[in-house]
């Protein structure tokens, strides 16, 4: 119970604290190096290089008047923030972080982060829908076009990770990669796995949903306080999500020569892919949003069929 | 096929690495209340009223500033010595209107009113943005050191004549018939 081994009590409660704590941090690491990247300081004011600016921003968070508009649907209003950080957090559950940390090995571990995903959109859809606000109307539509559709090839693009690992379970993915990653293999899976997971956790340069110059913040347009706090931290988690994703499927995972241990390893792929995903924010310039449609179902969606489908013949003509 | 790929992949990779390049690059921007940025000499900042080389006030209250301004924050009015000079008696600048947009400094004809590079006007009392003329003048000649404008206008004032100001011909005689 009280030792690291996968499920058990220890290893979920760390989980749990260091995903949250890790999410929060994140504030601060993006508002830092997005400084850096435009030529700024960033927060630095608050406690050693700034890094109580969390602390900071979580006050302020919490002592904020919370706050429900009459016009709005109260239960899925309250609702909706809930939803995503549930969502993320249960996807948490079956990323193996090291060979002793992690909560279930799940046979259908891939399938569950996907199911899970598909219930994100929900989130997203019922905060726009029920704030009862055109702006926060227009997000939801985009949010629920967007997420359902980067969906699809989002898991065609894994496809070819499982036909090469033989399995659905993260953690046999991970041990199958001992041999080589499959970011080699796999380096086009690659690409639209990352670009289908940043549409995903709507991060920018996809953040077309809460886009704030056009329709100003989408669909949490209504939301304040820790309501807005939980949607917030809930993309971050999102963005811890994808990168540990990433990390798992096309990069070893905890996989690594001896001389730091797994964790180690495991932190710094991940931490390697938030620092790139907050680079693409201070880098690239949003998409229209039609051309964000026929990019994905046009392009993408071909290039991960095809993909799909020379990865079947490499691995047929092995056999 | 190839153009997308390039349109999609390779212009954002460029643009990836550009940015990432910036990590390494000194901040633009400095720790304000710690450190002073450099302040250009031009900066439109805090107007202030001139004085010119003989210590007289130059505003000569013509209302071009006011006139200029397109917030409408200035507001003066006209007045003269016994000897002929115009001069404000109020000249008020409400700075919670002003946008700093440097018109009135273009507009005077004796670069009375000039713009400075200092920005720290906050107040916690709105009435304490509204500076009356005592506020606004300086000692000195601002950015123009030489300029005076009764020296050189025709303007006629205790002192000097028509006629004796700076590169001025003589008023012409028009009873005489000599050349």
């Amino acid at each position: 119970m009280f030792a690291f081994a996968v499920g058990s009590g220890l290893s979920i409660a760390s989980i749990l604290l260091a995903v949250i704590v890790l999410a929060a941090m994140l504030i601060w690491v993006e508002r830092r190096l997005l400084g850096f990247w435009q030529e700024r300081l960033g927060p630095n004011r608050v406690g050693w290089f700034g890094i109580f600016q969390v602390v900071a921003d979580m006050i302020k968070i919490f002592t904020k008047e919370d706050w429900v508009p009459p016009f709005a649907d109260r239960l899925s209003f309250v609702l909706a923030p809930a939803i995503i950080m549930v969502v993320v957090l249960m996807s948490f559950a079956v990323i193996p972080f090291t060979p002793e940390i992690g909560v279930i090995d799940s046979n259908i571990g891939v399938l569950f982060v996907l199911a899970m995903a598909s219930l994100g959109a929900y989130s997203v859809m019922l905060g726009g829908l029920s704030s009862n606000n055109k702006y926060a109307l227009l997000g939801s539509l985009r949010a629920a076009a967007q997420m359902v559709s980067y969906e699809v090839f989002m898991g065609i693009s894994l496809l070819g990770v499982i036909v090469l690992a033989g399995s659905f379970n993260l953690r046999e993915i991970v041990e199958s990669q001992a041999d080589g990653w499959y970011i080699v293999p796999q380096c086009i899976g690659f690409l639209i796995f990352l670009i289908a997971g940043v549409a995903e956790s709507h991060r920018l340069p996809f953040d077309i949903p809460e886009a704030e110059q056009e329709i100003c913040a989408g669909y949490h347009t209504e939301y304040s306080g820790m309501k807005f706090g939980m949607f917030f931290v809930g993309e971050y988690l999102g963005l811890v999500l994808i990168s540990s994703l990433i990390t798992v499927l096309f990069f070893g995972g905890w996989l690594g020569p001896s001389f730091l241990p797994p964790i180690v390893w495991f932190a710094l792929k991940a931490g390697f892919f938030i620092a790139f995903f907050i680079l693409m924010r201070a880098a690239l310039p949003r998409p229209r949003y039609d051309q964000l449609m026929s990019y994905g179902w046009l392009f993408l969606l071909p290039l991960s069929l095809l993909n799909l489908l020379i990865t079947g013949v490499a691995v047929l003509n092995t056999l | 096929m190839f153009s997308l790929i390039r349109d999609t992949l390779l212009s954002q990779a460029v643009t990836l690495w550009r940015v990432f390049r910036k990590l390494f690059v000194k901040a633009d921007t400095v720790e304000y209340p710690d450190e002073q940025p450099y302040m250009f000499p031009r900066w439109r900042g805090r107007i202030i009223l001139s004085r010119d080389p003989d210590g007289e006030e130059r505003c000569v209250a013509c209302n071009l500033c006011a006139v200029a301004c397109p917030v409408d924050c200035i507001a003066l009015q006209k007045t003269e010595t016994e000897d002929g000079r115009w001069y404000p008696e109020f000249f008020r600048i409400n700075f919670s209107r002003c946008i700093m947009c440097g018109f009135c400094e273009e507009a005077c004809p004796t670069n009375a009113i000039q713009l400075t590079p200092d920005f720290e006007m906050a107040e916690y009392v709105r009435q304490d943005m509204v500076w009356e003329k005592e506020d606004l003048l300086i000692d000195g000649t601002g950015k123009y050191h030489d300029y005076n404008f009764y020296r050189v206008a025709g303007k006629q004032v205790a002192g000097k004549d028509k006629g004796e100001a700076l590169n001025e011909a003589e008023p012409v005689d028009v009873r005489s018939l000599l050349p």
